[in-house]
């Protein structure tokens, strides 16, 4: 459904999007993460045609970006990182304006209309205008927009930065929803939890795709788990004083608080029970120790430091 | 082409039904009219005069009344010294003082010369001038009148006539000019602000996803503000005849016709300034900067025909030049399509080039 070939972007001296490259299903829902300033709205801009790659192609259900810009426009949905509807206007007032510029007729419109105010939960709300919303029930709205016009692919830059846990889980069931009901879903965030959720994932650093695939695939990288060393999360008391030491033992690569678990990457040759040994002696007595995947975000913290350390050496 | 255009004028209707600020949207240019229009008042008459008469004759007070009946002069004192005139003048309580010497009415009857002092301040120069010419033509009249001559012996006589505004009223002068001016205004800035809003509400990245035009979305945001215009045009005009008595000698339709012309290069003036600013603070900055030559520079204040050669030919790429000059051709002189057609055309040239200069800074935005 979306597929790039070596996409970049130049702005000046500055390469924003360096040679990106990837594809993604049909009903995917597929998590763009990436530090800011990585390149992850340009990206997303020049998928939705508001800007144009330097080099490299992207289409999207089979079109190209460059050349059906217009095409594309009537099949993508696009959900930007700031709000950006018309806090003057109601909420019908927003969706009859974006209705009609999709070139919506008013039978179609109002049908519609009735589909997404059900979906974003809105009902009851129409006349009410959009200053006088919650940032909840806001980013719902931006959603029922974006979906008016049934995109094929909808785009959407952090649409859960900034609001509360319930209304981001109900965003998120939202667009479960869709992906099953076969939209593909292309999201930007930069909570782990999210892109565990996804179908697919790619993280962006200093303007390079560094890694792409399911969460799973990822977590098995060679890069991640480099010369057969392993992850183990620890379970004890005073993790913050256990985490130092545990890191000035040579056996251990690195090692991060998670939770209330300590995780940590350890040589080859290391287990459960060498781990247990050292801390045992060191005085801790009720613990626990256990080979675990690595989490996603094990995973991109360990790719960021390789390729600063490949673009640093 | 233009997709999307009736979408965009609805949802710009709602913005300028709800948005508060409309409440002064006619307001603005009448108070505007009304400012200006009272407040240019380059008529200069009676205007505030100390006698200093120590002649106390017949003679002498009749020289006073003549003084008084040219109308400029309006003696508000009378002093009795020297030093009292001067300090009148001085603290700007008056701006003239007539000095008339003890000798006056004997030189009158003995046939001598006779001579008045008449202290001006210069200071104000349009006043001064006049309040010269005025004291000179007085001279001048009293001198033929002793001698035994009317004005009908005079070997010359040279027969002036006010064409259009006889009594030199400056509102017929001021006032045309400043619907141009008005016009232009409130239109550049509510098309600028209207753009530059939606850049800074980040609504602008949305409505690019859309399949709306470009075209669309100017035109779509021009039409309502145009309607707008109109209004305030009409107003403008309705308050000028009515209040400044100032009457209308041409046609009012080709009148309305010719603003609605002037209106394309306006508003496209409005979308061109807001492709330089990313925010209404910078709209604010580049509206000025565009606008202050159009008040100075336009003949709406100061002739053009006066000005240094590189800002009179200056004056030339300014639109509000030609619409001030329709509305004092149409308002003043009765002038008709046949005199104002090169106007017409140089306006809509305006027009389509900041129109066409508007879609092609739109594109550039988009990288």
């Amino acid at each position: 459904m979306i597929k790039t070939e070596g996409l970049t972007k130049r702005f000046g001296d500055l390469v924003a999007v360096r040679d990106v490259s990837f594809e993604i299903p049909r009903g995917e829902i597929f998590g763009f993460l990436g530090p800011n300033g990585s390149g992850k709205s340009t990206v997303i801009r020049m998928l939705c045609g508001l800007l144009q790659p330097t080099t490299g192609r992207a289409e999207l259900d089979g079109l190209d970006v460059v050349a059906a810009a217009e095409e594309i426009k009537r099949r993508i949905g696009y959900m930007s990182q700031r709000f950006s509807l018309y806090e003057d206007l109601t909420v019908q007032e927003n969706l009859d304006f974006y209705g009609a510029a999709y070139g919506l007729r008013p039978a179609r419109l109002a049908e519609r209309c009735r589909a997404v105010v059900g979906l974003g939960g809105l009902e009851g709300r129409e006349t009410q205008l959009v200053h006088t919303l919650s940032g909840g029930f806001k980013q719902r709205l931006a959603l029922a927009c974006s979906l008016l016009h049934e995109p094929k692919i909808l785009f959407l830059d952090e649409p859960t930065a900034g609001i509360d846990p319930v209304a981001r889980r109900e965003i998120w069931d939202l667009l479960f929803r869709l992906a099953q009901q076969g939209t593909t879903l292309f999201v930007t965030t930069h909570y782990m939890d999210e892109a565990e959720r996804c179908s697919q994932v790619g993280y962006i650093y200093h303007s390079k795709l560094v890694a792409c695939g399911k969460p799973q695939e990822l977590k098995r990288l060679p890069e991640i788990t480099p010369g057969g060393a392993e992850w183990f999360a620890v379970l004890c008391e005073e993790p913050t004083r256990a985490l130092g030491l545990l890191r000035e033992n040579p056996a251990v690569i690195d090692a991060t608080i998670f939770g209330e678990s300590i995780h940590l990457l350890a040589r080859q040759g290391t287990d459960a029970e060498t781990i247990s040994g050292f801390l045992r002696a060191a005085g801790w007595t009720r613990l626990e120790c256990r080979r675990v995947l690595p989490s996603l975000e094990d995973v991109f913290v360990t790719l960021t430091r390789r390729h600063r350390a490949q673009l640093g050496g | 082409m233009f997709r999307g255009l009736w979408a965009v004028m609805r949802k710009e209707i709602l913005h300028i039904r709800r948005d508060p600020a409309t409440r002064f949207i006619f307001a603005i240019p009448l108070i505007e009219l009304l400012l200006f229009g009272y407040a240019i008042e380059m008529d200069v008459k009676h205007i505030s005069t100390v006698v200093l008469d120590l002649n106390r004759q017949e003679e002498s007070r009749a020289l006073v009344k003549e003084f008084e009946s040219t109308r400029y002069f309006r003696v508000s004192r009378e002093v009795y010294s020297d030093q009292e005139l001067q300090s009148a003048i001085v603290s700007g309580r008056a701006k003239a003082g007539i000095k008339i010497p003890p000798t006056y009415s004997r030189d009158l009857v003995n046939g001598r010369q006779a001579t008045v002092q008449v202290l001006i301040d210069g200071s104000d120069s349009t006043t001064a001038l006049r309040l010269l010419q005025a004291s000179q033509a007085l001279g001048f009249l009293k001198s033929l009148e002793s001698a035994g001559l009317t004005q009908d012996a005079m070997p010359v006589e040279v027969r002036p006539r006010l064409l259009f505004n006889p009594n030199l009223e400056s509102a017929n002068f001021f006032v045309p000019g400043l619907i141009g001016i008005i016009l232009q205004l409130v239109t550049v800035f509510l098309t600028a602000f209207s753009v530059v809003r939606e850049r800074e509400r980040g609504t602008m990245e949305q409505l690019l996803v859309t399949p709306i035009s470009k075209g669309g979305l100017i035109l779509g945001k021009l039409f309502p503000y145009c309607a707008i215009g109109f209004l305030q045009t009409g107003l403008v005009l309705v308050v000028m005849v009515l209040l400044f008595k100032v009457p209308i000698h041409g046609s009012v339709s080709l009148l309305l016709f010719l603003s609605g012309v002037f209106l394309v290069p306006a508003l496209g003036m409005g979308i061109v300034i807001s492709t330089f600013a990313s925010n209404q603070g910078e709209a604010m900055q580049v509206s000025v900067l565009f606008l202050l030559p159009s008040i100075l520079l336009s003949g709406f204040i100061f002739p053009r025909e006066s000005m240094p050669l590189v800002i009179y030919l200056l004056s030339f790429l300014i639109p509000a030049t030609y619409y001030i000059e329709i509305l004092r051709g149409i308002i003043l002189r009765g002038a008709g399509w046949p005199a104002l057609w090169d106007e017409a055309l140089v306006l809509l040239s305006f027009g389509v080039l900041f129109i066409a200069l508007s879609v092609l800074r739109f594109k550039k935005r988009l990288g």
